[in-house]
């Protein structure tokens, strides 16, 4: 429904993944071209002070399609509605804070050894449900030229939050091309797992690969985005490159990143925090002031980024209410957490 | 011989000015990172300058724990006696720290996230004490800590007695699992950190046992 006018030539397997140079060489074609359209310069007001330090969030807030693109190959993309009030996150905070325990548990491991992860090229394996699976190259499950921005929320689950410039495509239209048939009620995303270029995996955390899931609906929903990029780049390895899932009204670690696979099926899926310890972490896995966490108050958060001395107020759905809200009526979420 | 002389002369001149700097110097550079971070100069704290502040203290308290609970198998091993000297030292800042990690604790969050009311402060602690079983074991811990911090003074120990001041002294052993349990219990996941705190505290504990097992099949006079 959102970009429907895409279809490629679906080969299955053939289709495999395209050459590295090929790849860049896209990405540059795609980023010097400038065939998309700017149609909207949302969220720029509160970016630019916070942001006016990345050279990519400048592309993004002057004219982009006539720009040359910025030597980091930077990306083409249209701004949305999609934003929030909110002060960005500073881009070093946001690269360099991240829970992604596959490269270590603390938070600097990922900026440290997420290169160590190749992603060019890059392919998604999908099955399940679905009228076309078998393994899918990135660019042909993402449309690059149809990238828009939006501003989201991010909350963790461990009581912080920051505000992102995603670059992505909705994740509705990238699931309606594989054709999901009426068994398809759950759709689950596996994170890559390599030992060898992910040294986090050594230790069995979690049990990897790591697992998330969404029911179908919330899949579709509007505010359900798949990313490539963020302030106005290529995703860093650590915030989940090539493609990530992010789900703004759940807690962070819903929003799955580096996903490998795509499965369409009938049964909730078991997803990875859930099976650690499903008193903590739920499948719905809504932010929810009112559910205390057994580990954190969930009540407030701490602004990454903002005045220390201070905690937000914590929104039911992160504030995103409106959106998603009618995807659970009627549901105990306290229960269903 | 030149070298027991330089030995003996520094056990007894300088161990314990020496230890009480080392103790003191994880807190001095967190205040000094602080002061930096205050002033809006760089610093060491991180993108959350206090998680970062409740781990480091978090964690040098339970090292500082360890490192106490290793004098008498480092002294047994090596025979250098001074040690024993800076054992309660040694003890006595693991708990100055375990404080200061609650203190910073209360302080930075749970005063802040209590709109800065005191009785807000201690509500939300009681709140998690009964709550989050990582923070009763943390508090579980503290409590077991504050007998032998209140009895670390010379006349105190007079009082007390050798023996039972020593039995008294047995906590430290339940309080450091404790203190492992918390930090285990605190982190999401199956995370490798608390196993090797719990790892070396295993060590230390499994000395003693064999030890005390070796003891008893001995005839008495070894008793020291
Ligand atoms: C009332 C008592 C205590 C409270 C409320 C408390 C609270 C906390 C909190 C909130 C954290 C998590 C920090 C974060 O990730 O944001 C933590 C971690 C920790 N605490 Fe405590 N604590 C208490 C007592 C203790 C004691 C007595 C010790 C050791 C002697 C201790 C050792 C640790 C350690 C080792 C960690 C983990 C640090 C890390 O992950 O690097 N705590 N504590
Ligand atoms: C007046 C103050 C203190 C004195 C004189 C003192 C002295 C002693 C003595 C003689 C022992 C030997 C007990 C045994 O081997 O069974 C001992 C054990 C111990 N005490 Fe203290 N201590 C004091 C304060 C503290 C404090 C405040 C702490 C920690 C918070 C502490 C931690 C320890 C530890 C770790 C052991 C070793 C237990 C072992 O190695 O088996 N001490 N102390």
């Amino acid at each position: 429904m959102f970009f429907y006018r895409k279809p490629k030539p679906w080969q299955g397997r053939e289709a495999d993944v395209t050459p590295r140079a090929l790849y860049i060489n896209r990405r540059q074609i795609m980023a010097a071209g400038g065939a998309v359209a700017v149609t909207g310069l949302v969220g720029c007001g509160g970016s630019e002070t916070e942001a006016s330090t990345s050279a990519a969030s400048t592309a993004s807030s002057t004219a982009a399609a006539r720009q040359p693109a910025p030597p980091s190959g930077g990306l083409q993309y249209a701004g949305t509605g999609y934003s929030v009030p909110d002060p960005l996150t500073p881009i070093d905070a946001v690269t360099g804070y991240n829970n992604f325990y596959e490269f270590g548990v603390d938070k600097s491991d990922p900026a440290r050894h997420a290169h160590e992860m190749s992603v060019d090229p890059w392919s998604i394996e999908v099955d399940g449900h679905a009228g076309r699976t078998g393994r899918f190259a990135l660019e042909d499950v993402v449309d690059f030229s149809a990238l828009e921005e939006r501003i989201y929320r991010l909350r963790c689950v461990e009581a912080w939050s920051m505000v992102i410039p995603w670059i992505g495509v909705p994740l509705a239209g990238v699931l309606q091309q594989f054709e999901p048939t009426a068994d398809a009620r759950y759709v689950a995303f596996e994170t890559y797992l390599d030992r060898r270029e992910m040294r986090g995996t050594r230790f069995p955390v979690l049990d990897w690969p790591y697992v998330e899931g969404l029911r179908m609906d919330e899949a579709m929903n509007e505010l359900a985005f798949l990313a490539v990029g963020l302030y106005g780049d290529v995703l860093p390895n650590q915030n989940g490159a090539p493609v990530r899932l992010v789900v703004p009204w759940k807690y962070g670690y819903k929003s799955i990143k580096s996903i490998t696979r795509i499965s369409f099926v009938s049964q909730q899926p078991e997803t990875a925090w859930n099976k650690a310890a499903p008193n903590e972490y739920g499948f719905y896995s809504n932010v929810n002031p009112n559910r205390a966490h057994p580990r954190w108050s969930q009540q407030t958060e701490r602004v990454i980024g903002g005045n220390l001395f201070n905690r937000r107020e914590t929104e039911m759905f992160n504030g995103y209410s409106e959106q998603v809200a009618h995807l659970y009526a009627g549901m105990d979420l306290i229960e269903n957490h | 011989m030149a070298k027991r002389a330089v030995l003996r002369s520094f056990g007894r001149h300088w161990l314990k000015p020496l230890t009480f700097w080392l103790l003191a110097l994880p807190g001095l550079w967190l205040g000094w990172q602080w002061a930096m971070l205050l002033n809006g100069q760089p610093h060491a704290l991180g993108f959350n300058p206090i998680e970062t502040t409740h781990r480091f203290l978090g964690d040098t308290a339970l090292r500082i724990l360890l490192i106490s609970l290793a004098v008498t198998p480092f002294r047994d091993i090596t025979r250098w006696l001074p040690v024993m000297k800076v054992r309660r030292r040694i003890g006595l800042a693991a708990f100055w720290y375990a404080l200061l990690h609650v203190a910073a604790y209360l302080g930075l969050d749970l005063l802040i996230a209590a709109n800065m009311s005191v009785a807000g402060m201690f509500a939300g602690l009681w709140e998690d004490v009964a709550k989050r079983i990582y923070i009763t074991l943390g508090m579980a811990a503290l409590v077991g800590l504050i007998p032998l911090a209140v009895t670390s003074f010379n006349a105190m120990v007079r009082w007390l007695g050798a023996r039972r001041w020593q039995q008294l002294h047995w906590a430290i052993y339940p309080v450091a699992i404790l203190a492992v349990l918390h930090h285990g219990f605190m982190e999401k996941g199956n995370q490798p950190m608390p196993w090797i705190h719990g790892g070396i505290l295993a060590l230390l504990l499994g000395y003693r046992l064999v030890r005390s097992a070796r003891n008893r099949s001995r005839p008495s006079p070894a008793a020291s």
